[in-house]
């Protein structure tokens, strides 16, 4: 199972507790973790299911290179981390 | 008369109501949010709320009996795979909403039938309060579409959405900037309507193209629907055959340049707008914040500054940031520098009810 781990940020809006879910690559596992939280989804993700433009997402430390199909591979000890893209200010 | 106001600011949306002859906040929802724009919805008296949470995209709230809930936004459908569709920019048009620019009710006839504008200007209908919306493909696909463009914004979007009182399948809408577009059959087909405004920042060929011109605001008279006021980019054009031709109205003092304009519901020849410097220098005239009235169907205008600021007065007054209620009597305005105005009186004299809020993006009479 790969863990899944939300930016604290979200909280407020929608809970994102931490989660688990199979899956080899991080859409696999997100898709599993929204059919358990639908709400979250379109937090994280936009209208044609890629990554919102000021989200990013880090898989054990390296970020994500494909934020369209989020098609990057995941391993099942691996740890999904989102967060909001920060810059600058 | 409507003595409750929705205010919607960059940190939230606040309730402001009459109580005792004195305007004050009564509420506050939202509070450090982006709240971009609300709906009352006059069959039910529901509230709606547009958020913006950058990061995490644009939401919209309900209003329930024990406070708001979240309700789907609208969404864009799939882009198809190989379509290549760029932005004025010459980056790839995303098809998701990046902003809800405009939120009206349907008729007095369809209840729970509502409408929302965006950007990059898809038009989306509900007929369930809300809880679903549906893209009107029609619009979104009609090859003109791909003409519009950004305008003060990068993206292109639907800021005015007005249903005709008379025969609810009948809708305009405002495009900034793609002119202006009307519908007979509830948005199942869609014609350019808007001749006789000019642009004069495009190209000559363009100047007086419908589809080039940048409508700030579209309002239409209640009471007499045939009868449209539009602030544009270029200045202030009036209608008298339900936005086919417009006339441009020329040299009003301070300036014919602005974002909102409002008319009386009952009296179609009278209207008020907000008037700045002109579009590279957004600021009002002289450091004089007014309005300008007109009860003459702009043959005569008068400037309205009892109440307001007429020194180093910088506010600037957002296209959603002028509301009148439905007796025509009272109106409010809230300004980016976080100025509230309301009047009891059609502008004659305005009362401040506060001059520290945040950022007003939008004010309507709830």
């Amino acid at each position: 199972m790969v863990k899944v781990v939300f930016t604290a940020n979200i909280q407020r809006h929608v809970a994102c507790p931490e989660a688990e879910a199979p899956g080899a690559t991080v859409r696999e596992v997100l898709d599993g973790v929204f059919a358990a939280n639908a709400r979250a989804r379109s937090y994280v993700l936009d209208d044609q299911a890629a990554l919102r433009r000021h989200m990013t997402i880090f898989v054990d430390g390296a970020a994500i290179a494909d934020r369209s199909q989020l098609s990057d591979a995941v391993g099942p000890e691996s740890t999904i981390y989102v967060f909001q893209a920060l810059s600058g200010g | 008369m409507t003595g409750k106001l929705l205010v919607s600011t960059r940190k939230g949306l606040f309730t402001v109501e009459r109580s005792a002859g004195a305007w004050a906040i009564t509420k506050t929802d939202f509070l450090g949010d982006n709240v971009s724009l609300t709906l009352t919805d006059p069959r039910d008296g529901r509230h709606y709320a547009a958020l913006d949470h950058g990061h995490f995209g644009v939401k919209l709230h309900r209003s329930t009996a024990s406070g708001f809930e979240e309700i789907p936004a609208p969404v864009y459908p799939p882009k198809p795979d190989g379509l290549v569709e760029n932005d004025m920019w010459g980056r790839p048009l995303a098809w998701t909403t990046a902003r809800v620019w405009a939120l009206e009710a349907g008729g007095a006839d369809e209840p729970g039938v509502l409408w929302c504008g965006t950007q990059p200007g898809g038009l989306f209908r509900s007929t369930d309060h809300g809880s679903s919306w549906t893209m009107v493909r029609s619009l979104w696909d009609h090859p003109k579409r791909k003409m519009w463009m950004g305008g003060g914004a990068d993206l292109p979007g639907i800021h005015s959405i007005v249903v005709d009182p008379r025969n609810s399948n009948c809708v305009w809408i405002a495009v900034s900037t793609g002119g202006i577009w009307y519908t007979a059959d509830a948005g199942a087909s869609w014609t350019q309507r808007g001749e006789g405004m000019r642009a004069d920042h495009v190209p000559p060929e363009l100047t007086h193209d419908p589809i080039a011109q940048d409508v700030h605001c579209l309002v239409q008279c209640a009471a007499q629907p045939s009868r449209m006021w539009v602030q544009h980019h270029n200045g202030i054009f009036v209608s008298s055959d339900e936005g086919r031709t417009f006339t441009e109205i020329k040299n009003v003092n301070p300036s014919v340049f602005g974002f909102p304009v409002a008319v009386h519901p009952r009296e179609p020849d009278t209207a008020w707008f907000v008037p700045e410097i002109k579009d590279e220098k957004r600021i009002p005239v002289g450091g004089k914040l007014v309005l300008t009235r007109t009860r003459d169907s702009a043959k005569t205008f008068e400037v309205l500054a009892d109440g307001l600021p007429q020194v180093h007065a910088y506010d600037v007054v957002y296209r959603h940031a002028l509301a009148i209620d439905a007796t025509g009597d009272r109106l409010a305005f809230g300004s980016t520098t976080g100025g509230l105005w309301v009047s009891e009186n059609q502008g004659d004299a305005w009362i401040c009810v506060s001059h520290t809020l945040p950022p007003v993006y939008a004010v309507r009479f709830a």
